[in-house]
């Protein structure tokens, strides 16, 4: 009888325990969802990116011959230079084209026939044509700028049926006929590096937007760095222990945690419309930054001030040193690493900041590269964010391999100050 | 004199001041028996020279920077005609503007009414002269103070006390910007927020159900009157930073338990760098992700189950941000985790409770305070959140709680309403910064009440 009973706890027992272990293994499966799915999002983000963006590095261009016939240009001494800038390059353009393509006459179909190179063709001609003068007159077989269009055709579409852009059947027989020919190509997108802004596709760079990110990023470094540091030591070494210094330290974390965009606004009510700092400059930009990043350079300078231990600052004072002299002396070159560690993350942080500068104006197109401070600029993000709204196809794809570009910056910036830290951070 | 050749001499000054300053102090101690009687060493009697000539320098081209325009503006609005004189005030500020433009870059002097041209060249010509001087004036008074700090060194004198003092006060200065920052912050939005109620009652604002910000900028134009009834905005940002939480913190909170209780030490150095990785990619970046492929991926699976999504529906963008919080919320929730002792742990283990009721009964609730605390921040985070929202949510003000239609929020319209053409005077302009005054409270409550109760949570432990 006993025995039974006995029995059937045991079993009771089991099932209860097979219950909990089942819950036990449940629960650890929740965790790995977990993970698996924080993992997922990193893995289908970046190849989401790379996958779109890639493309953007290889510029299509096509092969023909060219002659720079100077009645069409309208001069007659290339070596004047006032005379080849006003010269009629986009006819020119248009006339070899013809010439080459004789089979089109209707204007759709030449229009259409134009539109193969890119519409800015002209610009970089003159330039060849400045540069070397004796060419005017002669024939030479050259690689153009494809335009965005045909670009995108010629990438994702060709051999197939499908629709990319806003291309024709005619202008898709046309790069069929070139492509059986070889006469068109794909090279590494040289422009996307070294233009500034353009409402073609075809010739749009991050060269401005990476100059106006650099001249930004200089002007946070330049006040939030300092700044920074001698808040940390003072909040550290020298305040006493009072109402206001509590004040001052619930203000910095309070800051910290203060939505960006509210920054954007202090920068367009106090700087541009009290202090009367120009708008959309590097300088306005690099304010509004170094406020937004003073907190986090501010936090991990205390955290490394306070690894310092306090033995070395008593040696110090064993030695004669006054309070100023250890802090300059020993703890400041020993926080020294994680410090810059934590400005660099910092300035990472101001790298891929859009929000407070859409409002102080860094949004207008400019096609400039901008060379100093007060300079009219974009940045980098803002730029993506610009390109991500225009509607071309071949801006998503320069859209995305911005954002390469910029997540590269950011990884090289932070792999940069793990490093910095493994390396001189001493542990003591 | 160029900006960049003023900074050069300016440092070359400098660096003299210390040169001399350290001299002078050298100089004086040979008569009494070398360096030894100095009161203080070599060095900071030429650190003193160089405070004493670049403080009093900086801070008066600052004032000078700060100061000038309101003073050529004066001067030039004294040369006006009387007509133009008595303008309105906005468009006696775009005048002054467009002559400031036209006589410091040259730009649109021709486009210049002919009554304007006196205050031009009044304005002009004070703008060549006193440009002119400005930078001989900072180095005449930064050669000054050098000079001046040479007359009072002595041998007695103790240099050392005096450079500590004066350090001492920039960094109590330096600290001081963070609160000025702060109150910077504060001004900003709640002077333009006043004016904005003068023109608008707050009870509409707060209580308002409609939201059209658009209202005519020129007195002819035909233009709806706008409404600015915030509520829709408020409902749009609760129901997107909702979806983003429902998002992240179960996955931020299970992967922080996983990773600190379950994973071994190898499989943790490896995962949590990879999972940080989403907390260090810009949002712009996340922003473009939400709008050209989780939102047209949403939009699709919609239709296949028959349901109707709005191209920018409030789940696409709540669902990229709560992939945008999971890591805050896992590191903050990691940091709880691994602040709860290991005896309590033991203590679990020894009366025979599994790893997961370990941590379902013991550790969760021992670390609530802390995890509730950076939920609040991870919600603060999801409110103020911008650019996500400005590329993937709506523009129109929409009263729903259905997260497939669109929605807007806070940050949407205080981008909207601020970019592009803005007039300082219309209750268009200035009710982004009456947005940005309830943005800035709520999400200071929000980070207020987490900082408190996770202090008041350490403190229990250490």
């Amino acid at each position: 009888m006993t025995t039974d009973v006995d029995k059937h706890n045991l079993e009771k027992r089991r099932a209860h325990i097979k219950k909990r272990y089942k819950a036990e293994r449940r629960f650890r499966s929740f965790g790995i969802a977990a993970v698996s799915f924080g993992l997922l999002c990193v893995v289908i983000l970046f190849t989401d990116i790379i996958g779109k963006g890639m493309g953007a590095f290889r510029q299509t261009y096509v092969q023909m011959e060219m002659t720079f016939d100077a009645n069409t240009l309208g001069i007659t001494d290339a070596n004047d230079q006032a005379q080849v800038k006003g010269a009629n390059f986009g006819g020119l353009v248009k006339k070899n084209l013809r010439d080459a393509y004789p089979q089109y006459k209707t204007r759709k179909d030449k229009k259409a026939l134009y539109g193969i190179v890119s519409s800015e063709i002209g610009l970089i001609l003159r330039d060849d044509l400045l540069a070397n003068p004796e060419k005017l007159g002669t024939t030479e077989t050259i690689w153009l700028l494809a335009d965005d269009d045909i670009d995108m055709h010629y990438k994702y579409a060709l051999g197939t049926d499908k629709q990319v852009g806003r291309i024709s059947e005619l202008q898709k027989n046309i790069v069929d006929e070139l492509h059986a020919a070889g006469k068109v190509e794909k090279r590494f997108n040289r422009l996307f590096f070294t233009n500034a802004a353009s409402r073609e596709p075809e010739l749009a760079g991050i060269k401005g937007a990476l100059m106006g990110s650099f001249l930004t990023l200089i002007v946070t470094l330049i006040l939030s760095f300092p700044i920074g540091i001698a808040t940390a030591i003072y909040l550290e070494e020298f305040a006493p222990k009072n109402k206001i210094t509590d004040f001052i330290e619930v203000n910095i974390n309070n800051l910290a945690a203060v939505p960006s965009i509210i920054f954007g606004l202090l920068g367009l009510a106090i700087f541009i419309n009290f202090f009367g700092v120009p708008r959309s400059v590097p300088l306005v930009g690099g304010l509004v930054l170094a406020l937004m990043t003073l907190p986090t350079i501010i936090i991990s300078s205390r955290a490394a001030i306070k690894a310092v231990p306090p033995s070395i600052r008593e040696a110090a004072y064993g030695m004669g040193a006054s309070k100023m002299q250890t802090v300059t002396h020993h703890v400041l070159p020993l926080a020294m690493p994680g410090m810059l560690t934590g400005t660099i993350i910092g300035m990472a942080q101001a790298l891929g900041e859009t929000a407070p500068l859409l409002m102080i104006g860094m949004v207008a197109f400019i096609v400039d590269v901008p060379s100093s401070i007060t300079d009219s600029a974009t940045v980098l993000p803002v730029q993506i964010f610009l390109w991500a709204d225009s509607p071309e196809r071949a801006f998503i794809e320069r859209t995305s391999a911005a954002i390469m570009v910029l997540l590269a910056f950011l990884i090289v910036m932070n792999s940069f100050a793990v490093w910095l830290r493994k390396k001189l951070e001493r542990r003591w | 004199m160029t900006t960049y050749t003023f900074f050069a001499v300016f440092l070359l000054l400098a660096f003299a001041s210390y040169h001399f300053g350290r001299l002078r102090s050298v100089q004086l101690s040979k008569e009494v028996g070398g360096v030894r009687k100095l009161a203080a060493l070599p060095n900071y009697y030429g650190m003193l020279s160089v405070l004493w000539a670049v403080i009093p320098s900086l801070i008066f081209l600052a004032l000078w920077t700060m100061f000038d325009e309101t003073f050529f503006n004066r001067a030039a609005m004294s040369a006006l005609p009387e007509s133009v004189a008595q303008l309105s005030p906005d468009k006696l500020t775009l005048l002054m503007n467009k002559i400031s433009i036209a006589a410091k870059e040259g730009v649109g002097v021709s486009t210049l009414q002919e009554e304007l041209l006196p205050a031009f060249n009044e304005y002009q010509s004070l703008y060549q002269q006193y440009g002119a001087i400005k930078p001989f004036l900072v180095l005449l008074l930064l050669v000054v103070g050098a000079l001046f700090s040479l007359r009072f060194i002595s041998v007695k004198y103790n240099a050392r006390t005096s450079v500590e003092r004066i350090t001492n006060i920039l960094l109590l200065v330096s600290s001081c910007i963070a609160v000025i920052t702060t109150v910077g912050i504060v001004f900003s939005v709640l002077f333009e927020s006043f004016r904005f109620f003068q023109k608008i009652p707050l009870t509409e604002f707060i209580f308002g159900t409609h939201w059209n910000p658009q209202i005519a900028i020129r007195a002819d134009q035909v233009a709806a009157d706008g409404s600015f009834g915030a509520i829709p905005l408020f409902t749009g940002t609760l129901l997107i930073s909702a979806i983003a939480l429902i998002i992240a913190v179960p996955v931020g909170l299970m992967s922080a338990i996983y990773l600190s209780e379950y994973a071994s030490k190898s499989v943790r150095n490896w995962i949590k760098p990879i999972l940080e990785i989403l907390a260090g990619v810009p949002t712009v970046v996340y922003g473009f992700f939400a709008a050209l492929t989780v939102a047209p991926f949403i939009k699709d699976a919609g239709s296949l189950l028959g349901l109707e999504v709005a191209s920018a529906s409030a789940l696409a963008a709540g669902l990229v941000m709560g992939i945008m919080i999971i890591p805050f919320v896992s590191s903050l929730s990691d940091d709880v985790i691994n602040a709860v002792p290991q005896s309590l742990r033991d203590g679990s283990y020894g009366l025979g409770a599994t790893q997961s009721e370990t941590i379902r009964k013991v550790i969760i609730p021992a670390a609530l305070p802390g995890i509730v605390g950076g939920v609040l921040l991870a919600a603060s985070r999801a409110i103020g959140e911008t650019m996500i929202v400005v590329m993937a949510a709506g523009l129109a003000a929409n009263l729903t709680a259905n997260p497939l239609e669109a929605v807007t929020t806070v940050t949407v319209q205080i981008k909207t309403l601020l970019v592009g053409d803005q007039e300082f005077d219309s209750a268009k302009t200035l009710a982004a910064f009456a947005l940005g005054l309830v943005l800035f409270l709520v999400t200071l409550c929000l980070n207020f009440i987490a900082l408190h109760v996770v202090k008041k949570y350490r403190e229990q432990y250490d």
